[in-house]
């Protein structure tokens, strides 16, 4: 029987990160999950993956930070806590540093996530639709609606 | 032939704000798109959980008039409470472990993680009433 490869351990470290990057996940954490040693682990995921657990973590945690600001209208502060930073100082350095602008500067030059909501037509349409007492009624004596 | 594929599905929720915070802090979802239009008294609001970004679920706030009648709203949000409204199948690779950590995390489940034809299965609701399957299926199982 065929061992199983060591990047099958590291891939376990690898996508702790990537479920739980919202959390204070330590490299200890990591090393844990991968069931090595820290300076082994570290040493091993730099290897295979080319970048060292802890620049991992926090380029998932940029990548989401970059979505959120994207698609959603939540604050720069908010963000920095949903992807599972702490200080809006450096969140903001970091991001400025990978994605050439702070990240206000960053969702201003995209369109609004506005753009991506996509509103049913039935929300779209109940500000022109007339109240409810003045529509049509049908030969019953019903109602006419449309449902959402 | 053209390819259709689920992009979203969605749940009704009777208070989006407790719907996020459980879809992210005790299921472990992420928010993928979050945006308020007040002048149409809308919210869209999206979670998927991390790692299959093409798929996620819509936690959509029951409209009132015009939209929808108060009695119909009424009859959503009962039949929501009552888990009758739709269920949520996720998949999971351990079962047994996404189950303790869910629950630790406070999730409520309605049926603990036990053998069936297919895998392991468990179940909970969210805080609105949704019913959610949380399974791992057996590997010979086809996973279609």
């Amino acid at each position: 029987m065929s061992q199983v490869p060591p990047a099958r351990y590291l891939m376990r470290a690898r996508d702790l990160v990537d479920s739980r990057y919202a959390e204070p996940i330590t490299v200890d954490d990591l090393a844990a999950a991968a069931g090595l040693s820290r300076a082994h682990f570290s040493r091993m995921f730099t290897r295979t993956f080319g970048e060292s657990p802890r620049a991992y973590l926090q380029t998932r945690r940029l990548e989401r930070a970059a979505a959120l600001l994207r698609h959603t209208d939540r604050s720069v502060a908010d963000i920095c806590v949903m992807v599972g930073l702490q200080s809006v100082g450096s969140f903001t350095t970091s991001f400025a540093r990978v994605y050439g602008l702070p990240p206000a500067a960053y969702r201003a030059s995209l369109p609004p996530a506005s753009m991506y909501a996509r509103v049913p037509s039935c929300i779209l349409q109940r500000d022109t639709r007339p109240p409810a007492d003045t529509r049509v009624k049908t030969a019953y004596g019903e109602k006419t609606r449309s449902q959402g | 032939m053209l390819m259709i594929k689920i992009a979203s599905a969605q749940l009704w929720v009777h208070d989006q704000e407790a719907a996020m915070k459980y879809w992210t802090e005790k299921v472990g979802m992420e928010v993928r798109e979050d945006v308020s239009m007040p002048e149409l008294q809308f919210r869209w609001l999206t979670v998927g959980p991390p790692g299959q970004d093409d798929i996620s679920i819509v936690l959509m706030a029951v409209p009132g008039e015009p939209v929808m009648d108060e009695a119909t709203k009424k009859q959503v949000l009962d039949l929501t409470a009552k888990g009758f409204a739709g269920t949520v199948f996720l998949q999971t690779d351990d079962c047994q472990k996404s189950y303790e950590a869910m629950k630790s995390r406070g999730v409520e489940f309605t049926e603990e993680p036990h053998q069936m034809p297919y895998g392991i299965d468990c179940g909970f609701r969210d805080p609105s009433g949704n019913s959610v399957r949380l399974t791992q299926l057996a590997e010979s199982w086809p996973n279609t």
